[in-house]
């Protein structure tokens, strides 16, 4: 990818170290859709201002990494994509389809909602992982991997569970098909968490969190699938604490605090060599 | 035996209890530890029972109480057990049986489908439905099960007529009510109405005791909120809905001998009533009817541990546990296993 912001960066970064790096980045390159774009999004929960004035831009087969204290409004920013939350105002587009309303106002200057059909339709190009896994408990793995394709988009079932079994199989679980959730460790309820998601041949992928609620030593057997989804060019979008991931996998690190975003760049430009005092301050409590 | 083996415990501290000096002349009467297959456990603990009087006392009287009830029951003629055995497999008795598990039964599918209606509408965004649900609720839950069976017995006295049309204008159809509502459906119409006032404050706890994570997982997949509710919400839901929809079940089954308001006259109390009043005997067939029922609830019960076993798939790890889709599983499983599609440690190993 010629156009991978990456280099754009990093010819940057040496000389230009003291000049923050601003959410909306001149250098990001500006052509080509991004296949993830949010413009200006806030959230308001109430009097709860969680997310103020966040821009995001991700390519297609990109991995942008989240990080950020808790509550920051990460998690948030990152169920925006998928509408699991509605902005309180801004816009995100999919692809440079604007999610969740028509693409042009009303002639009165409001905005038409979507059906409720056409929300879910939007949802399912969209994979998502939870920190809780939340696979469906009264389904074995292969059922909970089976689900969305039989009942969403309507494949045969014969034809769902041999894609199901070889879902499985890439996370390393064939032999598991048969399992319940609560007879899966929770690196494998995670990695059936993933199968089923990628069940859905998503555009892209939303992680939330998706080692924080496992044990330390289970927590490799779920990044190590996420870095094979990542080279095998998967757009992602992952939250995590997880700092030797973010550098190894991101092609972009976004860090956020109190609902902004106040740095985003290479994981060298982020990382290595953070700006304000907040990353700073943030980073020697997470490395 | 302890006293062949070396206690890995200290010797200062014996955790286990350690045989008294009297313990050889045990131990010589049991069977030789040396002949049998080695406990693979060193040092395993033989526990004596801590004495437990209670027990005992609580045994002798609970015993002694039920002599005096055999003696009352068998010695007091009124009892009448030759009655009894004559009536219990009477004609009119088992069809009073039948008619009585039909109520039952229909007018609980009927309140549980009223009911989870009810319990969606509650859950529902629109006022409207939300208002509906409220009201038919406060109506059927806060008023007389009796006086509610009256009043579908004498709903073709009050609603003779049926039409269709615009009302206070022109009428395109109409029926007789008195020919399509008998006093049977008159029974299980007013049942189940009742019954789904309850039930539908039941069923919702269920629903509202699934994770709010499950609804959010399967709208991220796409599912729209009706194939949520049915594919993921509501087979866990039951899961906490059966064991009082069991016990609901049981409590109509007693309830259905109401069903003489309406007037409906087949059922088991009224048909043992019936016999009772021309024999002028009514302790044994009081008997009979309750011998009846006790063994329609068992029944009941049984079917309310298959379903507890149903739903609770998943969730249980008692061996079995899982339900009928464990089954086929072992089956199964040898054919995915024997595809190899899984080599062992087939992970690289992330460096982190």
């Amino acid at each position: 990818m010629s156009q991978d912001p990456r280099n754009t960066h990093r010819a940057d970064a040496p000389d230009d170290q003291s000049a923050p790096v601003v959410p909306s980045d001149p250098a990001a390159p500006a052509e080509g859709p991004a296949l993830i774009a949010l413009e200006g999004v806030h959230k308001a929960f109430g009097d709860l201002h969680v997310l103020k004035d966040c821009d995001l831009r991700v390519a297609e087969g990109e991995v942008a990494v989240l990080i950020g204290p808790s509550g920051s409004g990460k998690s948030t920013l990152l169920r925006c994509i998928n509408q699991l939350e509605e902005p309180t105002a801004g816009r995100v587009r999919i692809a440079g389809v604007t999610q969740g309303y028509a693409e042009e106002p009303l002639p009165d200057g409001r905005w038409q909602k979507l059906s409720p059909q056409q929300i879910a339709r939007q949802r399912a190009r969209i994979g998502m992982v939870f920190q809780r896994f939340d696979l469906f408990p009264h389904m074995t793995a292969l059922q909970n991997v089976m689900e969305a394709p039989v009942h969403v988009l309507g494949r045969p079932k014969a034809q769902a569970e041999k894609d199901a079994l070889a879902l499985l199989e890439r996370v390393g679980l064939a032999d598991r098909a048969e399992h319940y959730p609560s007879e899966l460790s929770g690196g494998q309820q995670q990695r059936v968490a993933i199968a089923r998601a990628l069940a859905m041949e998503p555009e892209l992928m939303l992680f939330d969190e998706p080692t924080s609620a496992l044990d330390p030593e289970l927590v490799a057997e779920v990044l190590t699938v996420l870095k094979e989804l990542a080279e095998g060019g998967m757009t992602m979008v992952v939250v995590t604490h997880e700092m030797g991931f973010a550098r190894e996998v991101a092609d972009q690190v976004v860090f956020m605090a109190d609902g902004q975003i106040l740095e985003q760049g290479t994981p060298e430009q982020v990382i290595d060599h953070p700006q304000s005092d907040r990353l700073q301050g943030f980073l020697a409590s997470v490395l | 035996m302890s006293t062949t083996q070396p206690s890995p415990t200290p010797a200062d501290g014996p955790v286990g209890p350690v045989p008294a000096a009297g313990s050889p002349q045990r131990a010589s009467g049991a069977p030789q530890p040396s002949g049998r297959d080695a406990d693979p456990i060193p040092g395993r603990i033989r526990a004596k029972r801590s004495p437990r009087p209670g027990t005992w006392i609580s045994a002798v009287i609970v015993v002694l109480l039920v002599l005096a009830l055999a003696n009352f029951l068998v010695t007091n003629p009124v009892f009448d057990w030759g009655t009894v055995a004559t009536y219990i497999l009477d004609v009119k008795v088992v069809q009073g049986v039948g008619w009585t598990l039909l109520i039952t039964v229909l007018s609980m599918v009927l309140g549980t489908v009223i009911a989870l209606t009810a319990a969606i509408m509650r859950r529902s965004e629109n006022p409207v439905l939300r208002g509906v649900s409220w009201a038919y609720i406060f109506v059927f839950r806060g008023t007389p099960v009796y006086t509610q069976l009256v009043f579908w017995g004498l709903f073709t006295v009050i609603v003779p007529k049926i039409a269709l049309g615009i009302p206070f204008g022109p009428e395109w159809f109409s029926f007789s009510t008195r020919d399509y509502f008998p006093a049977f459906w008159a029974a299980v119409v007013g049942l189940g109405l009742n019954e789904g006032a309850y039930l539908a404050e039941i069923i919702r706890s269920g629903l509202n005791s699934v994770d709010k994570g499950q609804s959010e997982a399967s709208k991220a997949l796409g599912m729209g909120n009706g194939q949520i509710l049915r594919r993921i919400i509501i087979p866990q839901a039951m899961r906490v809905i059966v064991p009082p929809l069991g016990n609901e079940t049981i409590g109509m089954l007693k309830t259905t001998s109401l069903v003489l308001a309406v007037p409906f006259t087949l059922d088991l109390t009224f048909a043992t009533n019936a016999i009772a009043n021309k024999l002028y005997a009514p302790i044994p067939l009081l008997v009979v009817a309750a011998i009846w029922y006790l063994a329609i609830t068992s029944v009941l019960m049984v079917g309310q541990y298959y379903l507890e076993r149903y739903f609770g798939r998943g969730f249980d790890d008692r061996p079995g546990g899982a339900g009928p889709a464990k089954r086929g599983r072992r089956a199964r499983q040898r054919a995915v296993n024997s595809a190899s599609t899984t080599p062992k440690n087939s992970l690289p190993e992330v460096e982190l």
